[in-house]
C-alpha cells in the first residue's frame, strides 16, 4: 500500500538519508526512534507536507507533485489539533464531501463517543479529544493513516487504555497505518512491524519479537529495552543478583509489574534492567551475573 | 518604471471607484474651477451660466487660500482645472511668478483694481479690521483704532493671528506696517500689553474671542469687516442687533482675483466663466454667499451689510508687488519681535 | 524534488507576498516624499541646510519628542488598566465601552481640540486653563489614542490561555507575580507595538497642537504645514520632513518590535468580578475610562445643540437644509463620500497590510525582514501634509494624473491605515498554528477551502480588529485628504472643517452637528464590526 524508496529530506541539513520501507495493506508499521531523529519528517513527507527526494508510492501511485489534499492519506497529529471553532461533529465531518451526518455518527460510535457530536471541543478530556481526532482522520476513509506520536501528550494511565482502543479500531477497519513514536511499549503494542530510525536511516525493520530477540546492533538493543553488558544484549530475566557476580551495580530505580520487581541499575555507564523478587532501594550496591 | 508598477493598482481601483476618470471627449463642455474652501455661489447662478454658455462647472475646493495658491504653483503648467479663483493681493505676485496664470483680464472691473493686477481679474474685495464684543464694551469705549490697543485699558484684551500662518494675520501685520509710524515698536508695545497670538482665524474667533459666536475671553479680535453682518445673518434671530462690531480704522483691503490657469484644458470656457463672474447675476450673489464686497459698484448686498458691515472708509491698499517684496522680511522681523 | 506542497513556505513565496506592501510603500510613500525632497533641493542645498542649522528647528524637534513621549506614557497609564479590565471581566455595558473607546480615535483632531478647549481652555467647564501648556496636549492625545492601546492589548489578552496564569499561581506565585512573570511577558510585545503607534501619532500631531497649542507650542508637523501650505518654502519643508523621517526611523530602530509569543488556545478569558475589592476596582476603572471618553464627546454633541448660549436645534436644521448654494454641505452626501472612500481604503489597506502580515509571519526574523517591518510603520510617522503634497507632485501630471479622480484620497488613506493593519495582524498571524491548515490538507481539503473554513474563522477576531481600526482611521483622516481636493463630495471631516471656516453661531453648531454624526456613524460601525466576532474561540 505504501512504498518508500530512497526517500530523503533536509531542512538546513539532511534529516532523512534514504529511507526504504514497504507497508502492506492492513499492516501497522511503527517507526521507533529518539526525539529529533527525523520520524515526524518522514510522516510529513508521506503526507506531502514537506518537500522530499526519492520515491513515495501510495497504492502504486507515485506521489510526486501530488498536493496533500489529493493524496488520500489521513494523519493524526501529536496534539489533537481539533478545530476550536467547530463542535465535535463539525470536526469529525470536516473531511467529508458531501456532508454526511450518518458517517459522523458512525465514526463517533466507533471511537466510543456516541452522542458527543454537539459538544464543544473545549469540553473534552485529553483522551476524548484524541479519539475525536482519530474519528476525524478516519472519516474520509483514507487509504493510509499516519499517526504522529498520537499519544505523546497523554498521561501514562490514559495512554495504556487508549492505545489498545485505537489498535482495536484500526484492526476493525483493516487500516494501513504508518505510526511514529519514541515509546517502545506503544510501538510494540500497536505495530505488526517496528522500524528503528537512527540519524535519518532505518537500522532495523522487524516484528517486535525479532527486534527483541535479534537486535541488529547494540543501539537497537538499548532502544527496545534490552540491557547491554560487555557488548552483548540481555533480556531482564537473563540478569540476576549474585553475590559473586562479575559486575558491580548501583540501583537507580524500581517498578513493580505483574508480580515482579523490575529493577534498574547502573553498571559501568550502562543502564541494565533485571527481575528481582524483592524491592531494592535506590542507592543499594549489588553484584550481578547473567544466566 | 515606478509608474508602471502603479498601473495595475490604479486599474484595479479605478474599476471599483465611482469617481473614476471619464474618457476625455472633445470639445470640452466642462469648466473646472479651482478655489478655496470659503468659495460659495448659488446653484441657480451656476445654472444660468450653463444655460448661457453650455459649459458645466465643476468645483474643486482645495483648503485655504495659501494651500490653493501653493498647490497651483506646484502644478503650474499641468493645472487641476481651468479657472483659479481666490488668489488675493497677498499671494498674487507669488502665483504669477510661479507661472500659474495665462494672461486674461475680463472687462468691467473698476479700473483702479484692474490696473493694479494685470493678467487676472478682480472679483471681490474684503477688509480685515479689528472686531470687538459689544456687550463687553457696553459701558466703556471700544478701541477707535489699532493704535489704541497698546493703551493700558486694553491690556490682555486682544487676540490676533500669526501672519506666518493666517491670511487675516498677515493682513493685520501689513496694515500696521503701512499705518503705524514705527511698526516694530508698535508690536513690542502690543506684546507688552498682553496681545495673544494664535495660528488661525478659527481659533482666534471661536475659541479666544468673547463676542458673538466666540466662546473665549478676549473682547477684541482681528477679523473681517463683514463678521458682524455674518453674526447677524447666521444667528438664531436675524432680527436681533449684532453682538459684535468692527473698528473702521486701518482696515486692510484684500482683493480676490480670478485667472485662467496656464495649460487649462478648456481656456475658452475659463475665460467665459471669468467674464460671467463680473456679470450682475454673479456679483449680486457674492456678498451674501462669501461675505465679501463685490467689485462692481452697484451690485446688491444684504441689508445686514449696510447696517453693520459697510465697506471701510479708508482702507489700507497695498499693491501685490509691494506686498511680495516685503512680506518675508516683515514676517521674519515680526517673528523675532514676538518670539514666535 | 516534490515542491508543490502546502508546507513549503519557501523564500520565493515570502518575497512575492512581501513585494506587495513594499511596492505599495515605494510607489505611494517613497516616490511622493522623494518628490517633495527633490523640489526642495531644486534651488540648491542651501535652503535645506539653513533650516537644519537654525536653533529653533532643534527646539521644535525637542518639544515634539517630549510631548509625544509624555502623551504615550499618559496613554499607557490610563489604557493598560482599562484594557485589562475590559478583557478580563464581564460587566454591564462592556461591549458598549469597547466600541466607545474607538470613537475619539476617529474624530477630526480639530473638533477634539475644540472640545478640549471647551473643557480645559480659558473659559473651560473644568475651571483650569491648560491651553498653551503641554499638559493640555497630553490630555487630548491620551483621549485620542486610548483606543490604540486598549484594542491592541485587549486582542492580545483575549488570546491568552487563562491556564497559564492559573498554573503560575499554583506554583506559588502571587496574583501580582503571576501577572508580572507570566501574563506581562506574553502581552508586552503588543503593548510595545501599541506604544510605537501612539508615539508616532503624537509625534506627527497637527490639529490638536494648532488649537490647544495656542500658537505657542509647535511640533515639526505644524512647522512643515506652515512651510508647505503657507510659506511655500519647500526647501524648509523638505528639510523638516527629512528630519521628521530620520527621527521616526531612529525611534523605530531603538524601540524595535517584540516578537510575539505563542500562547495556548484561549476563549473568552473574562469572568465576573468577585469580592468587593475586585468589584470596586473594576467599577472604578470602567467609570473612569467611560468618563474620560464620554465627556469630550458629550461636549461635542452638546455644542451642536447650543447656539449663542441657548439650547437650539438650529445647527442641525442648517445642516439638514443646506440650501441652494455650492458650498452647502449635504450631510448625507458627505456621509456617503466618507463611507465610500473609507470602505475602498480599508479594503486596500487590508489587502496590502494582510499580505505584509502574512509575509512577515512566514519568515524567520532576519534583519531585512525586520527592516521591512519597521519601514511599514513609516507612513504613520510622516507628515500627512508631506505625503499629500508629494502625491500631488508625483501623480499630478500626465501620464498619471490622478487628481480629480478621488483615487488619490483612497490611496492616501490606505497608506495611513496600512500600518495599523500590519501591527494588528502580524502578531496573530505569527502565532497562528499552521498545523491547522495541514490537518485540513490531510483531510482532503484544498488550501483555498482550508483558508476559508479554518484560517479565516480562527483569525476573524483579529481581522475584525484590523478592519475596525483601518475603517476608523480612514473615516477620520483629514491631513492628506485636505491636500488632495477633488470635485467629488467632501468627506465628513473635510465638510466639518469647511463649516468651521465660516462665521456665525449657527454654522459652528452645524459643524458640531456634523461631528456628532461622524461620532454616531463610527460608533455604529464599530459596534457592528464587533458583533461579527461572535465566533467563539480564538486560537493562536
Amino acid at each position: 500500500m505504501l512504498r518508500l524508496q530512497a526517500v530523503t529530506a533536509s531542512y538546513d541539513q539532511p534529516v532523512l538519508r534514504g529511507i526504504d520501507l514497504n507497508v502492506a495493506r492492513g499492516e501497522i508499521v511503527c517507526i521507533l526512534g529518539p526525539s529529533g531523529g527525523g520520524k515526524s519528517t518522514l510522516l510529513r513527507a508521506v503526507a506531502g507536507l514537506v518537500p522530499h527526494g526519492g520515491l513515495i508510492e501510495v497504492a502504486g501511485e507515485a506521489m510526486v507533485g501530488v498536493p496533500p489534499h489529493r493524496r488520500g492519506v489521513g494523519m493524526m497529529f501529536q496534539d489533537d489539533l481539533l478545530f476550536p471553532h467547530l463542535d465535535v461533529a463539525g470536526n469529525v465531518g470536516f473531511g467529508l464531501r458531501p456532508a454526511d451526518p450518518a458517517r459522523v455518527a458512525q465514526m463517533l460510535d466507533l471511537v466510543g463517543l456516541s452522542g458527543f457530536g454537539p459538544r464543544g471541543v473545549d469540553t473534552l478530556s485529553g483522551g476524548q479529544a484524541q479519539r475525536v481526532a482519530l474519528a476525524r482522520a478516519l472519516a474520509p476513509q483514507p487509504r493510509l493513516l499516519l499517526l504522529d506520536e498520537p499519544f505523546g501528550a497523554l498521561d501514562v494511565v490514559l495512554k495504556a487504555g487508549l492505545v489498545l482502543d485505537v489498535q482495536r479500531v484500526l484492526r476493525e477497519l483493516g487500516m494501513t497505518v504508518l505510526a511514529v513514536t519514541h515509546d517502545r511499549q506503544e510501538a510494540f503494542t500497536l505495530a505488526d512491524r517496528v522500524a528503528v530510525l537512527r540519524d535519518g536511516t532505518l537500522v532495523q525493520v522487524g516484528t517486535p519479537d525479532e527486534l527483541w530477540n535479534e537486535p541488529a546492533d547494540m543501539y537497537v538493543a538499548r532502544l527496545v529495552g534490552l540491557s547491554v553488558l560487555e557488548g552483548r544484549a540481555y533480556r531482564p530475566e537473563q540478569i540476576r543478583m549474585s553475590a559473586g557476580g562479575p559486575w558491580s551495580a548501583r540501583v537507580t530505580g524500581r517498578t513493580f509489574r505483574d508480580g515482579h520487581h523490575l529493577v534498574s541499575a547502573r553498571v559501568a555507564g550502562e543502564t541494565v534492567v533485571f527481575v528481582c523478587d524483592r524491592a531494592l532501594e535506590p542507592g543499594t550496591e549489588v553484584r550481578l551475573a547473567v544466566t | 518604471m515606478k509608474k508602471l508598477l502603479l498601473l495595475p493598482l490604479v486599474a484595479a481601483l479605478a474599476a471599483c471607484s465611482s469617481t473614476a476618470p471619464e474618457i476625455e471627449s472633445s470639445p470640452p463642455t466642462e469648466v473646472v474651477l479651482v478655489t478655496h474652501d470659503s468659495f460659495s455661489v448659488s446653484k441657480k447662478v451656476l445654472r444660468e451660466f450653463s444655460e448661457q454658455t453650455g459649459y458645466e462647472v465643476t468645483i474643486v475646493q482645495n483648503g485655504d487660500t495659501g494651500q490653493v495658491v501653493n498647490s497651483a504653483i506646484l502644478s503650474a503648467g499641468v493645472p487641476q482645472g481651468d479657472v483659479l479663483f481666490g488668489v488675493d493681493n497677498t499671494f498674487l505676485s507669488r502665483a504669477q511668478e510661479g507661472g500659474v496664470f495665462e494672461d486674461y483680464q475680463a472687462a468691467g472691473a473698476p479700473e483702479q483694481l484692474a490696473q493694479a493686477a494685470p493678467g487676472v481679474t478682480p472679483i471681490d474685495t474684503g477688509a480685515v479690521c479689528l472686531n470687538y464684543d459689544r456687550e463687553y464694551f457696553a459701558d466703556s469705549p471700544p478701541p477707535a483704532t489699532p493704535a489704541d490697543l497698546v493703551k493700558p485699558q486694553y491690556k490682555d484684551l486682544t487676540v490676533v493671528q500669526n501672519p506666518a500662518t493666517s491670511s487675516p494675520g498677515l493682513a493685520f501685520l501689513l496694515s500696521t506696517v503701512s499705518r503705524q509710524p514705527d511698526w516694530q515698536t508698535y508690536w513690542e508695545q502690543l506684546k507688552a500689553n498682553g496681545v495673544k497670538v494664535v495660528d488661525g482665524w478659527e481659533n482666534a474667533y471661536y475659541q479666544q474671542f468673547s463676542g458673538g459666536s466666540g466662546e473665549g475671553t478676549r473682547p477684541i479680535v482681528v477679523s473681517y469687516s463683514t463678521s458682524p453682518a455674518a453674526e447677524v445673518m447666521f444667528s438664531e434671530d436675524p432680527e436681533a442687533p449684532a453682538p459684535t462690531a468692527n473698528v473702521d480704522s486701518d482696515c486692510f483691503q484684500q482683493v480676490e482675483y480670478a485667472g485662467v490657469l496656464a495649460g487649462a484644458r478648456n481656456p475658452e470656457g475659463a475665460r467665459a466663466f471669468i467674464d460671467y463672474m463680473l456679470s450682475a447675476t454673479f456679483q449680486d450673489d457674492i456678498a451674501e454667499q462669501m461675505f465679501v464686497y463685490p467689485v462692481v459698484p452697484d451690485a446688491a448686498v444684504p441689508p445686514a451689510f449696510e447696517e453693520y458691515s459697510a465697506p471701510p472708509t479708508d482702507p489700507v491698499v497695498m499693491a501685490p508687488e509691494q506686498i511680495a517684496a516685503g512680506r518675508e522680511e516683515w514676517i521674519d522681523e515680526w517673528s523675532a519681535i514676538m518670539g514666535q | 524534488m516534490d515542491r508543490r506542497v502546502v508546507g513549503d513556505h519557501g523564500s520565493v513565496g515570502r518575497t512575492a507576498v512581501l513585494a506587495v506592501p513594499v511596492v505599495f510603500l515605494l510607489v505611494l510613500f517613497v516616490v511622493p516624499v522623494a518628490a517633495v525632497v527633490r523640489v526642495g533641493l531644486s534651488e540648491g542645498p542651501a535652503g535645506m541646510l539653513g533650516v537644519l542649522v537654525d536653533a529653533r528647528t532643534w527646539g521644535v524637534l525637542g518639544f515634539t519628542l517630549l510631548q509625544a513621549a509624555l502623551s504615550t506614557v499618559a496613554t499607557l497609564i490610563v489604557a493598560i488598566p482599562a484594557a485589562v479590565v475590559i478583557a478580563g471581566y464581564r460587566f454591564p455595558g462592556r461591549g458598549l465601552l469597547r466600541a466607545l473607546v474607538l470613537v475619539p480615535f476617529v474624530m477630526p483632531t480639530v473638533v477634539v481640540a475644540a472640545a478640549f478647549l471647551a473643557l480645559i481652555g480659558p473659559t473651560g467647564l473644568l475651571g483650569v486653563d491648560l491651553s498653551g501648556s503641554i499638559w493640555g496636549l497630553v490630555l487630548a492625545h491620551m483621549f485620542l489614542n486610548l483606543a490604540v492601546v486598549i484594542r491592541v492589548l485587549g486582542a492580545a489578552l483575549a488570546t491568552l490561555d487563562p491556564d497559564l496564569e492559573n498554573a503560575a499561581r499554583l506554583l506559588g506565585a502571587s496574583r501580582w507575580q503571576a501577572w508580572r512573570r507570566v501574563t506581562w511577558p506574553l502581552v508586552a510585545p503588543s503593548v510595545r507595538a501599541a506604544s510605537a503607534i501612539v508615539f508616532l501619532f503624537c509625534f506627527t500631531s497637527f490639529g490638536v497642537v494648532q488649537v490647544l497649542g495656542d500658537g505657542q507650542l509647535r511640533t515639526l508637523e505644524v512647522q512643515i504645514y506652515r512651510s508647505t501650505a503657507y510659506l511655500l518654502d519647500l526647501p524648509a519643508a523638505a528639510a523638516l520632513a527629512l528630519l521628521q523621517l530620520i527621527a521616526v526611523v531612529a525611534m523605530l530602530v531603538v524601540v524595535g518590535r517584540g516578537r510575539s509569543v505563542v500562547a495556548g488556545s484561549a476563549v473568552d478569558i473574562s469572568r465576573r468580578p468577585r469580592g468587593w475589592r475586585e468589584i470596586s476596582l473594576v467599577a472604578g476603572v470602567v467609570v473612569g475610562t467611560a468618563l474620560l471618553v464620554v465627556t469630550p464627546l458629550l461636549v461635542i454633541a452638546g455644542r451642536s445643540l447650543l447656539v449663542g448660549g441657548q439650547w437650539s436645534t438650529a445647527g442641525w436644521q442648517v445642516l439638514f437644509s443646506p440650501g441652494e448654494t455650492t458650498n452647502a454641505v449635504d450631510p448625507w452626501a458627505a456621509v456617503l463620500a466618507s463611507l465610500r472612500t473609507s470602505i475602498l481604503a480599508t479594503v486596500l489597506a487590508m489587502l496590502v497590510g494582510g499580505a505584509a502580515a502574512i509575509g512577515l509571519a512566514m519568515g524567520r526574523r532576519g534583519t531585512w525582514l525586520r527592516s521591512v517591518d519597521a519601514m511599514l510603520l513609516l507612513p504613520l510617522g510622516t507628515s500627512a501634509v508631506t505625503v499629500g503634497l508629494g502625491m500631488l507632485l508625483a501623480f499630478g501630471r500626465p501620464p498619471i494624473d490622478l487628481r480629480n479622480t478621488g483615487l488619490l484620497i483612497v490611496l492616501a488613506q490606505a497608506l495611513v491605515a496600512m500600518p495599523f493593519v500590519v501591527r494588528v495582524l502580524t502578531p496573530g498571524f505569527e502565532s497562528f498554528d499552521r498545523r491547522y491548515l495541514e490537518v485540513a490538507a490531510v483531510l482532503g481539503r484544498t488550501p483555498r477551502h482550508a483558508l476559508r473554513t479554518v484560517a479565516a474563522p480562527l483569525l476573524l477576531p483579529l481581522i475584525t480588529v484590523a478592519v475596525g481600526f483601518a475603517f476608523a482611521v480612514t473615516l477620520g483622516e483629514f491631513g492628506a485628504t485636505v491636500f488632495l481636493a477633488t470635485p467629488a463630495d467632501p468627506t465628513l471631516p473635510v465638510a466639518i472643517s469647511r463649516l468651521l471656516a465660516r462665521p456665525g453661531e449657527v454654522t459652528v453648531a452645524a459643524a458640531y452637528a456634523a461631528s456628532t454624526m461622524l461620532m454616531l456613524i463610527t460608533a455604529v460601525v464599530v459596534v457592528g464590526i464587533d458583533r461579527l466576532r461572535a465566533g467563539k474561540a480564538v486560537v493562536f
